[in-house]
């Protein structure tokens, strides 16, 4: 029962992308003004961009995955498709995990994975060697799923809430901080020359254990924003 | 029966005038215990050898940060008890015990920074306790947010539940992502300051003022407490002067 | 403000009741909307619920679909019966087709999804020639005939839950839906549904359910 509300709910945003091809590159385009006014506000100097540009890449691609997540699910709330979503499985909370998944499935393929196939880009545009720009598509690789997962999260607690999208960044921001460390770390690392295995292994653990326990969270708070 | 008994005072009402009753005595405690603290802390404890005197900020800093993280976990399980067994009042000392939480947080964060001024001469050091304790005050704003910006109060309380919930899983593991952030980027030289070796004076002092620290919670976190049952019974009889 | 309702008589008692509800609660923000409610709605029976602006039509409703949590009180219903919930909203996307709006409402609930099916509805509504046009460029009334046009993909005996289904509808949007109904009913399903527009459906009778004021 729960297979076709999966891939019915992700098979239908991402026709519904498709239909707004514009809309769906917007983070991907804030993404790059945002990364773009680091070397305008700190300066061209490269040693100095190139300290600064995991750390600058993988903030900018954490708030532009932030910024994205706010409209997961308040057009389906407006029109009524989220009941029928949240319906479609049963009910209690178990019901709605399909659509907990499916959301922060065609968020990551929509937002995660262009910022992924894009940091490469930027990363040329730091000067950072090939080597670091491989461990920072790693990364980010391992690290925006963990993003799109909260992210998920924090839009179905704030669903319908006003200034939802401002509180929606404070609530889950801490909580990508781990992400963030490890994340920057690794590409940190790569670029100074020294092993990057414990941050990719600690960006690991954080991939799984995120990937079994966010989605349950999410489920709930549909439950709580749909009461 | 006990069992009775422990559940008699989980009904608003008993609640309120339980707790009206107890504040003055929590009030009185915190004033006295923090009194002998710092006079202890402050004017009997040893100076230190190699931090001088101002190391005594640490019986003011210890205790808030110790009661910032303690709090935010007891607020997670009264949040969780409300949500779990949809008890009112459990949700309603959730979210009084907030307030003072973040107070103690932002109590322990500027207590740091004092701490740190004549140590090694910044006002702020990016250490991982400083920064973990920052990113606990964060956590406590986004549930006050979070409660305040929901209308219905049973969808507030849940939320608000749920976040604190995922916030208490997460304090452990932002913890260890900001000591290993901070291992590799600082080093050893600006590393966490450390509390000189203690005293029976200065553990004493210490004692004194977490105690301090706890009657005080009790006394606001009921006075709030009460506000909030107040507020949200102001249609009951019991309040208006009839019986319970 | 908040009444009991009188329990709901019913003919075809000898069939198991599809849905019922014992002293059934509901709350909507710190208002109790209604208390003490029990209904059992059987086989081939449309019930309406009647009660004015802000009574709790939409909220039983709801509870019923299972959308949300009673107060106080027990729900009911038969296992193995599927429920059809169709909202006051549409629930359907500006920017997909008529068709693939019907398509994706039916697949998300294990319906029938062939395409003979799916025209078969859109006729019945009279939809299909408008089946490859996107839902933005629809009216009021034929958006709503595509959400309801998702009832003739429903297993056959399946409990109907619609909020205002009649909304909007022109003369022969409610023909549709009327006949629509009464060949539900004919055939072993059951209808609960809410509209403040007098109900124009004969047979069955439908039922009436009356919350509210009660001297």
């Amino acid at each position: 029962m729960t297979a076709p509300v999966f891939s019915a709910v992700l098979g239908r945003d991402l026709r519904l992308a498709a239909r707004r091809r514009v809309d769906a590159l917007l983070p991907i385009a804030f993404f790059a003004v945002a990364v773009s006014l680091f070397p305008l506000g700190v300066g061209p100097e490269p040693n100095t961009l190139r300290q600064i540009a995991p750390g600058v890449l993988w903030v900018c691609a954490l708030l532009a995955a932030m910024l994205s997540v706010t409209q997961l699910y308040a057009g389906d709330q407006a029109d009524g498709s989220l009941e029928q979503m949240l319906l479609a499985g049963g009910s209690g909370t178990v019901a709605a995990l399909p659509v907990a998944i499916a959301k922060a499935m065609s968020h990551w393929l929509l937002t995660g994975l262009p910022l992924v196939l894009v940091a490469p880009l930027f990363g040329v545009m730091f000067d950072l060697s090939g080597r670091s720009i491989a461990a920072l598509c790693a990364s980010l690789l391992l690290g925006t799923p963990i993003l799109s997962l909260l992210g998920n999260l924090g839009a179905a607690l704030t669903l319908g809430v006003r200034n939802g999208g401002v509180l929606l960044i404070l609530l889950i921001v801490p909580l990508c901080i781990p992400a963030l460390i490890f994340g920057s770390g690794a590409v940190s690392a790569v670029e100074t020359g020294s092993s990057a295995r414990g941050h990719f292994s600690l960006l690991g653990a954080l991939f799984i254990t995120t990937g079994l326990l966010a989605p349950i969270a999410t489920a709930a708070a549909l439950r709580i924003a749909t009461e | 029966m006990a069992e009775t008994r422990f559940f008699t005072y989980a009904s608003p009402p008993r609640f309120y005038a339980l707790a009206g009753k107890l504040i003055p005595w929590f009030w009185t405690a915190a004033v006295l215990l923090a009194y002998a603290g710092l006079y202890i802390g402050f004017f009997k404890a040893p100076t230190d050898a190699t931090q001088g005197d101002a190391y005594r900020i640490i019986f003011i800093h210890v205790p808030a940060a110790w009661m910032s993280m303690v709090l935010y976990l007891v607020m997670a399980f009264w949040a969780a008890i409300g949500w779990a067994f949809n008890a009112r009042l459990a949700s309603m000392v959730a979210r009084a015990l907030a307030p003072t939480g973040a107070m103690f947080t932002f109590v322990a964060l500027w207590s740091g920074a004092l701490w740190g001024k004549p140590t090694w001469g910044t006002w702020w050091v990016w250490d991982a306790r400083l920064t973990s304790e920052l990113i606990l005050l964060f956590l406590y704003l986004g549930y006050m947010a979070l409660v305040n910006a929901i209308d219905d109060t049973r969808r507030a309380d849940q939320a608000g539940a749920l976040l604190a919930v995922i916030g208490s899983v997460n304090v452990p593991i932002i913890y260890f992502s900001v000591k290993w952030w901070n291992t590799l980027h600082q080093g050893a030289t600006i590393s966490a300051t450390a509390a000189p070796k203690m005293v029976a004076t200065m553990l004493t002092a210490m004692l004194l003022m977490t105690l301090a620290c706890w009657a005080y919670a009790f006394a606001v976190v009921f006075t709030r407490t009460r506000a909030i049952i107040a507020e949200r019974e102001r249609d009951a009889k019991w309040l208006n002067g009839g019986t319970a | 403000m908040t009444m009991s309702t009188h329990p709901v008589t019913t003919h075809r008692e000898n069939a198991a009741p599809v849905l019922a509800t014992e002293a059934l609660a509901c709350r909507r923000g710190a208002r109790v909307l209604f208390t003490d409610l029990s209904l059992a709605v059987h086989p081939g029976q449309v019930v309406w619920v009647r009660g004015a602006n802000g009574q709790g039509k939409t909220s039983l409703l709801r509870l019923l679909a299972g959308l949300s949590r009673p107060e106080a009180g027990r729900i009911a219903h038969e296992s193995g019966r599927e429920r059809v919930y169709v909202g006051h909203a549409n629930a359907l996307k500006d920017d997909l087709t008529v068709a693939e709006s019907l398509r994706f409402l039916s697949r998300l609930h294990g319906f029938d999804t062939g395409a003979d099916a799916l025209d078969a509805a859109l006729h019945r509504f009279g939809l299909h020639s408008r089946r490859q046009a996107p839902v933005r460029t629809l009216s009021q009334g034929q958006r709503r005939r595509v959400a309801l046009a998702r009832l003739c993909l429903a297993p056959a005996e399946a409990l109907w839950l619609l909020d205002e289904p009649f909304d909007a509808l022109d003369a022969e949007g409610v023909q549709a839906l009327n006949a629509l109904l009464a060949e539900h009913a004919a055939r072993g399903g059951s209808v609960l549904l809410t509209s403040h527009v007098p109900l124009t459906l004969n047979s069955p009778v439908p039922i009436t359910l009356q919350l509210g004021e009660v001297a």
